[in-house]
């Protein structure tokens, strides 16, 4: 750890605690899972973060964030 | 019978139920060739489902909004399987039982998407999948408020019907009988008033199980058919995508060339003049 300036954030992504390297950003932590901004919805607390916004929206500890996606329906 | 053949063409040139001069299938300012709407869940493999869509003719295709499985363990987004070039997506809210789910879902398929468009879901009952129409007219009225295009699923109730048209929906589609049953065009009645009351579009949804069903539906004179399971779980759904796709002209085609009346006695179509003595 540098000075306490990289820290480790816990938050909730789609109902599940995870650890992600901060400090983070939602592009940041789309990148750590391996998704494809173009083809994710992110929602953070109950907000959506709109594509241009996600490289400038932080993430805090326990922030709920939600990533969705368009699959089959009828 | 050189002459009767003679008339029965020449009647022939006189019906105007030529598709190509049928008025165009608008929704929301956006026309569509195809009446047919497919959805695209319960397929048994992608594969199959992208050459049943392609099979229907259909160019409205309906999505669902679920999470990401952060996993990989199941399938990849449907939008790995349709090119949203080839089709007009629209996405759906099923599975939302109150207001504020129903508006979730549907901001956040604006987002994902690539269009204003939603096929608006607000359902009541877990057993019969049947709309909660109270939460289904609130929705539509927030939902329209922000600019969206709300094709509103709801029962074969006029008044509901004329409700959601007052709410500013793009288009109402009322059910034939309940999600993925199958059984068929139900109300018929239900659904010819709904058609003659409102000036927004009718779209059936739900219930359809065969092609005779879908020209049945579209011989009472709506605008269009959304289906799913009819194709997904056909034994041969890339078969039955065609034969829905025929069903859906051929009723549209009967709706505008006219039916004759129905009559309780018979009437013999074989002149009874000129008979043998």
């Amino acid at each position: 750890m540098d000075g306490g300036r990289l820290t480790e954030l816990e938050i909730l992504v789609n109902g599940e605690p995870r650890r992600l390297p901060g400090p983070a950003t939602a592009a940041d932590l789309l990148s750590h899972l391996g998704l494809d901004p173009r083809a994710v919805v992110v929602e953070l607390n109950r907000q959506i973060v709109r594509r241009p916004l996600l490289g400038a929206t932080a993430l805090a500890d326990g922030d709920a964030v939600e990533l969705v996606h368009f699959v089959g329906g009828g | 019978m050189r002459w009767g053949f003679s008339v029965y063409l020449s009647s022939m040139t006189t019906v105007h139920a030529d598709p190509a001069t049928d008025s165009p299938f608008t929704i929301a300012g956006r026309s569509f060739r195809s009446r047919l709407m497919v959805g695209t869940g319960k397929y048994r493999d992608n594969g199959e489902m992208s050459r049943a869509i392609e099979a229907s003719g259909a160019e409205i295709v309906t999505v669902a909004v679920r999470r990401v499985d952060l996993d990989r363990t199941k399938a990849e987004g449907i939008l790995h399987h349709l090119s949203p070039d080839q089709y007009f997506l629209l996405a759906n809210t099923a599975g939302c039982y109150s207001v504020d789910e129903a508006i979730r879902y549907a901001r956040l398929a604006r987002e994902a998407g690539f269009n204003e468009f939603v096929k608006l879901e607000v359902i009541g009952d877990r057993e019969t999948l049947l709309p909660d129409t109270e939460g289904l007219l609130a929705a539509t009225r927030v939902l329209v408020g922000e600019g969206f295009a709300v094709l509103a699923y709801t029962n074969d109730d006029l008044i509901t019907a004329l409700r959601l048209e007052d709410a500013g929906a793009a288009a109402v589609m009322p059910l034939a009988s309940p999600i993925g049953s199958g059984l068929g065009l139900l109300n018929p009645y239900g659904i010819r008033t709904i058609k003659s009351r409102l000036s927004v579009p009718v779209v059936v949804d739900a219930g359809v199980g065969t092609a005779s069903d879908a020209c049945l539906t579209m011989e009472q004179g709506v605008d269009g058919i959304l289906m799913n399971t009819a194709l997904a779980q056909a034994r041969d759904p890339v078969a039955m995508a065609s034969a829905m796709r025929h069903a859906v002209e051929a009723g549209r085609l009967a709706f505008l060339a006219g039916r004759m009346p129905r009559r309780e006695v018979a009437m013999p179509s074989t002149p009874s003049a000129g008979m043998l003595e």
